[in-house]
């Protein structure tokens, strides 16, 4: 197919449906609404379902009931969107329910403004609702991996049965660049033979998708039993099939300095690894394209070698302390962060990288 | 294209069309094989606001879309050239609507065209085509791409259910190169 020129949110939103998603519930919010508008138009010709619901809390639920029946679902805000749906997605996590949820970051704490952060880090990898639970956190840093990343992220869903959040921003959201749209997938919605909607010969008598444990050693053993899972997921991206996928490393080899960041920040740094490059510093990058599982593994082995770590984040510093977990004291790890809405430009953080090299 | 990279800031009234000037632009850059970036910067505000887009055409991978220090500033309105011209490459180029822009001492470390796209627009019969016209005039000026390069990509953008646009659309833009062939 040849390259069309889209915004990201409407990119997730076609790659939504080649992906066989055909459920959308949400409700709108800057800068993310492209999203829903572009799926209340497209859903309906591919005899889906758009609904925009009366709030998030009611959106994110109806989530957990088509993800239950069986088909593929997901839904969208930005972040104080995405605050309201983390009772939902907590339930959803607990009852093991496939569904993508997508969130394009604006600038927080509260209200906040409407322009791109990545603020909502910690939110999006720690679980964010209550109770002990992970989502699959994946990180785009274009327009094109907002489609390719929308369909992976239902693939995975549905392997591990789990929600996938794709942790975006305002800036990739927005912008449009060129995309490449892969084939449309055929997706049988009656392929989960623990979904409330199956109806295969093997059906069994009675099927429920619930977070309700009443029993204390029944509560135990689900809880280590998503435990286990998750321990799974973590080693299937730390050595297993998705290493490549969960992380890219630019010029590490030599490195003296390791840039990390992810998201639109990630291209930003590219830039500055090779301006340092051409001023004979020898600079690499690291960017987590999964951040939950985080590359830990990967981080460790360069902190046997590099001098140096930097991170940089459109935050007050939340990635960075995942990467000082994995680094484990061995190097030091630097932070340098805008917030508010501001994209730190290439030559400040060149500076920051002076000023850890070449002190004087 | 010549130029390894351009970094272009179109700026005006919301309801000028704006985004779609970035648009055009951003489609011809990627109907000739660049890399582009297009992105609006966004208020609270409606139709009657400030409209500001940035647009990057690119034979590398673009870092971030969002241009701070322009090669070229298309500026529809007289807000926008006392928000964007400061903030112009030394050497850069400005293309500005004199239709609604009455100032005529700028920095002299970048070069200036006028054009007066309001006007022509009403010549052509409809006000609405001013961001066309001077998507023609940039292409004139810029010489990032031929006249057959946009009129080529006009018909891959613009829906084909809506003919009489694409026709309004060819004819400003061909207005706006025209004009800017006189200026140089």
């Amino acid at each position: 197919m040849a390259k069309v020129l889209m915004k990201g949110n409407e990119a997730i939103g076609e790659a939504a449906v080649l992906a066989g998603c055909r459920y959308y519930f949400g409700y709108p919010i800057t800068p993310q609404s492209e999203l829903p508008a572009y799926l209340s138009k497209r859903l309906p010709q591919v005899d889906g379902i758009f609904v925009q619901a009366e709030s998030e809390v009611s959106a994110i639920n109806m989530v957990y009931g088509a993800g239950s029946a069986g088909a593929r679902v997901m839904t969208s805000s930005s972040s104080p969107g995405i605050s309201l749906k983390q009772e939902g997605i907590s339930y959803i996590a607990g009852a093991e329910v496939p569904c993508l949820i997508v969130n394009v970051v604006r600038g927080g704490p509260g209200l906040g403004n409407i322009a791109p952060a990545q603020s909502d880090y910690w939110q999006a990898t720690r679980g964010g609702g209550h109770g002990d639970y992970r989502t699959i956190v994946l990180a785009p840093n274009s327009v094109q991996e907002m489609a390719d990343m929308t369909i992976e992220g239902f693939e995975l869903a549905d392997k591990f049965r789990n929600p996938v959040l794709l942790l975006s921003d305002g800036v990739l959201g927005q912008m449009m660049e060129p995309v490449d749209l892969p084939e449309p997938k055929d997706y049988d919605v009656n392929s989960k033979k623990w979904a409330l909607g199956y109806t295969g010969k093997d059906k069994a008598e009675r099927n429920l998708c619930s977070s309700i444990f009443l029993d204390v050693d029944e509560l135990e053993e689900h809880n280590w039993h998503l435990y286990q899972k998750y321990q799974v997921i973590s080693d299937l991206f730390s050595k297993g099939e998705f290493k490549d996928f969960a992380v890219e490393e630019h010029l590490c080899d030599d490195a003296e300095i390791i840039l990390v960041g992810y998201g639109i920040i990630s291209r930003i740094l590219k830039t500055v690894v090779e301006k340092c490059r051409k001023r004979g510093i020898k600079a690499g990058l690291v960017r987590p394209k999964v951040l939950w599982p985080f590359p830990t593994a990967v981080m460790q082995r360069l902190a046997e070698k590099t001098a140096n770590f930097l991170v940089v984040e459109m935050s007050c510093g939340q990635m960075v302390e995942d990467v000082k977990l994995a680094v484990n004291g061995k190097k030091p790890v630097y932070f340098f962060g805008r917030t508010g809405g501001t994209i730190p430009s290439d030559f400040e953080i060149l500076n920051e990288v002076d000023k850890i090299v070449r002190p004087d | 294209m010549g130029k390894e990279t351009e970094e272009i800031i179109m700026a005006g009234f919301g309801g000028q069309g704006i985004l779609f000037l970035g648009k055009v632009l951003a489609e011809v850059g990627m109907a000739i094989g660049q890399k582009v970036s297009w992105i609006p910067s966004y208020g609270p505000e409606m139709r009657g606001g400030t409209a500001n887009c940035s647009v990057v055409i690119s034979q590398h991978e673009i870092a971030s879309p969002i241009v701070l220090e322009p090669d070229t500033l298309i500026a529809m309105n007289r807000p926008s050239v006392t928000k964007f011209e400061p903030k112009l490459k030394a050497g850069g180029t400005m293309i500005y609507n004199s239709s609604l822009i009455d100032i005529n001492e700028f920095r002299k470390d970048i070069k200036t065209y006028a054009v007066p796209a309001s006007e022509m627009a009403i010549e052509l019969g409809n006000d609405k085509v001013a961001n066309v016209i001077m998507a023609g005039a940039y292409a004139k000026l810029a010489g990032l791409f031929s006249y057959d390069d946009v009129i080529n990509a006009f018909p891959k953008f613009m829906p084909a259910s809506k003919k009489e646009l694409l026709d309004i659309n060819i004819s400003a833009f061909k207005k706006g190169y025209e004009y800017a062939e006189k200026l140089n």
